[in-house]
């Protein structure tokens, strides 16, 4: 099946830095393709180029084969991770302007439903709050019914119960059939709901697949979890490999009788021990040594 | 260009001005205020001091030894050109100035004979040891100040709605990044400047118009000439002012710095166009420079109107001169615009 976007030896030069160093993937329709990586790895600048908003250095960006135009403005949805709106007008006002510049695309009523925004249709775009603000970028990006939707950090900022009610919005428009790529540096969030991601660090994509499949070839182990204070005895006395990690202890391991009859044998408390799988966030320090968040 | 793409960011760029309630307000009242204000003030009273053109020979000064008349103490003597003579003329028929001299030749002079002022003048200039002058009798009622201040408070009034309201807000919607979220849909750079110079040239006209009808009921003012050819006039004015502060906000980015340009722009023009007070007798080099001002342009064209019920062919120099700067402002601002940050 041809790629819904096709990304070509991407190169992004600023003064001093090499934003995004020879950039290439493809994004087969119908998925939601997460792009990862900490603040400053170049994914939000790799996503400009991508949408036609910034122009690369060398390299390009394919839509179903053509060169990036006027059929790729209509048919892409685009929500930034910053984007203010004219004041003075309401939430239906807004989705009402910005559906008017597309010739093809959803019932503005319908928009609404979709992105729960019934409540706030008469509020004034200044006084909504974050998570509020966050939906109308979304319907906005939804007026023209896109085959491609582009969310750069979309929950940055949110609080969890938002961030919950966002990922329901994005799983209910991936049913749909659109192709969704998602930037994020929330794993939890990518891990939920993208079916191929790829990690960039450094302006460089570094792994990319199917998030399970990606675990499963870096990791055969599992991560044991305890408060620190638990742990009580020096690391290196322990026959595990052992992680300080701010106030817990990680250990890991493929044998989890063999940990714990190892920490009960030291007195060690397993009260608090939490046992859990490998995730990105372990594959991002796994590849890169970073932490993903810095 | 989409017309239907284009109504949608003039319309929603209507209804961001018409809810902004402080800057509405502002609009209407300000200029509203101050005609009035000046019109209680001034009253209709006469200049205190004599002011007299002189058609003097080329190099000559305007003293005594030219004639004995220049030598008259509490008389503003200003140089008129020849090719200036039928403006001059003009200005006494209006009271604007009370004497107008020819000395170039054989002496002649115009005076309006309604004028209090020119009687006074004609007595001290007959009673001067020069030769005999030839009377030009003139007539002309007499211009009020607020007749004559009232387009130019009008004038200003529209020119700082159109630079503010189109160049601050580009530079507002391109630092916020609602700009680079248009340009993320099928507007093009031609509708969206479309939709805001139209927008902004619907407010502002409307705004003059409501100012203009409400200072009509308030105080009496003369408009001798033609109600749609002053509106013609207001709306080639206002597009070649929103034109320049497209122009202007074509590419900042920073609302500090479009604000100090649009000020620097301004400024000079509400010094030197004539909105408080006549350049005549002014150098003439100043007013040449005045007369690359949109504002001069359009507050000389209004002016000649409404006092002196000029028609279409009067005042078409004026208009061509709105027109081309409009052009050259707008080719500028297509060539150069951005929609976001550079």
């Amino acid at each position: 099946m041809e790629p819904v976007i096709q990304v070509r030896d991407l190169v992004k030069q600023y003064p001093g830095v090499r934003a995004v160093d020879g950039v290439s993937f493809d994004i087969p329709p119908g998925i939601c393709f997460g792009l990862l990586g900490p603040n400053g790895a170049g994914k939000t600048t790799t996503v400009e180029i991508m949408e036609g908003v910034t122009s690369p250095t060398s390299g390009h960006v394919l839509y179903r084969g053509e060169p990036l135009g006027a059929r790729f403005r209509a048919e892409a949805g685009i929500q930034f991770q910053k984007t203010a709106l004219q004041d003075f007008l309401t939430v239906r006002e807004t989705l009402v302007m910005f559906r008017r510049l597309y010739s093809h695309g959803r019932d503005v009523d319908d928009v609404i439903r979709l992105c729960a925004l019934e409540p706030l249709v008469g509020r004034d775009n200044r006084k909504l709050s974050g998570g509020q603000l966050q939906r109308l970028l979304l319907g906005i990006a939804l007026v023209n019914d896109p085959q491609v939707l582009f969310l750069d950090e979309p929950t940055t900022g949110l609080d969890p119960q938002a961030r919950h009610n966002f990922w329901d919005l994005i799983r209910a428009i991936k049913a749909e059939g659109r192709t969704v790529l998602l930037t994020t540096h929330y794993m939890e969030e990518a891990y939920f709901l993208c079916d191929v991601v790829a990690i960039m660090d450094r302006g460089k994509i570094i792994a990319e697949g199917p998030p399970s499949r990606l675990l499963k070839e870096h990791f055969d182990d599992v991560v044991l979890e305890l408060p620190r204070e638990d742990f009580g005895i020096d690391p290196a006395t322990f026959p595990l490999p052992v992680l300080l990690a701010g106030d817990r202890v990680e250990i890991s391991t493929a044998d989890v009788e063999l940990a714990l009859r190892a920490l009960l044998d030291r007195g060690i408390p397993v009260r608090h021990l939490r046992i859990r799988p490998r995730n990105l966030e372990d594959l991002f320090l796994e590849l890169t040594g970073r932490e993903l968040r810095t | 260009m989409n017309l239907r793409r284009m109504l949608a960011i003039w319309s929603a760029r209507n209804l961001e001005f018409l809810r902004d309630r402080s800057t509405l307000v502002f609009n209407v009242v300000m200029p509203l205020a101050l005609v009035v204000a000046f019109a209680v003030i001034f009253g209709g009273q006469p200049r205190s001091l004599f002011k007299i053109g002189v058609l003097a020979p080329p190099g000559a000064a305007l003293d005594a030894s030219l004639h004995p008349f220049l030598g008259t103490r509490y008389a503003d003597f200003y140089a008129v050109a020849p090719a200036e003579l039928a403006a001059a003329i003009r200005t006494v028929e209006r009271h604007q100035s009370d004497l107008l001299i020819d000395l170039q030749g054989a002496p002649r002079y115009w005076v309006n004979a309604d004028s209090p002022k020119g009687y006074l003048a004609e007595k001290l200039l007959l009673e001067s040891a020069g030769a005999v002058a030839k009377r030009e009798p003139v007539t002309g009622a007499a211009v009020q100040y607020v007749d004559w201040l009232l387009p130019g408070i009008l004038g200003m009034n529209m020119m700082f709605s159109c630079l503010f309201g189109v160049g601050y807000v580009v530079v507002r919607y391109r630092k916020s990044g609602f700009l680079r979220r248009l340009s993320a849909t099928p507007v093009t750079a031609v509708e969206f400047g479309a939709a805001q110079i139209l927008s902004r040239l619907m407010l502002t006209v409307s705004v003059s118009v409501l100012v203009y009808s409400a200072l009509a009921l308030l105080i009496p003012f003369r408009n001798n000439g033609s109600w749609f050819l002053l509106l013609v006039t207001a709306m080639l004015g206002a597009m070649c002012m929103i034109s320049l502060s497209f122009m202007v906000a074509a590419r900042f980015t920073s609302e500090e710095l479009a604000n100090g340009v649009i000020n620097l722009v301004s400024w000079p023009m509400m010094l030197l166009s004539g909105v408080w007070y006549s350049l005549e007798g002014a150098p003439r080099w100043l007013r040449i420079v005045a007369e690359i001002f949109p504002l001069t342009q359009m507050l000389e064209a209004a002016r000649a109107i409404m006092l002196d019920g000029a028609g279409i062919a009067d005042i078409l120099p004026r208009l061509a001169a709105l027109v081309a700067m409009t052009a050259v402002f707008l080719g500028i601002a297509g060539a150069s615009f951005r929609w976001r940050p550079g």
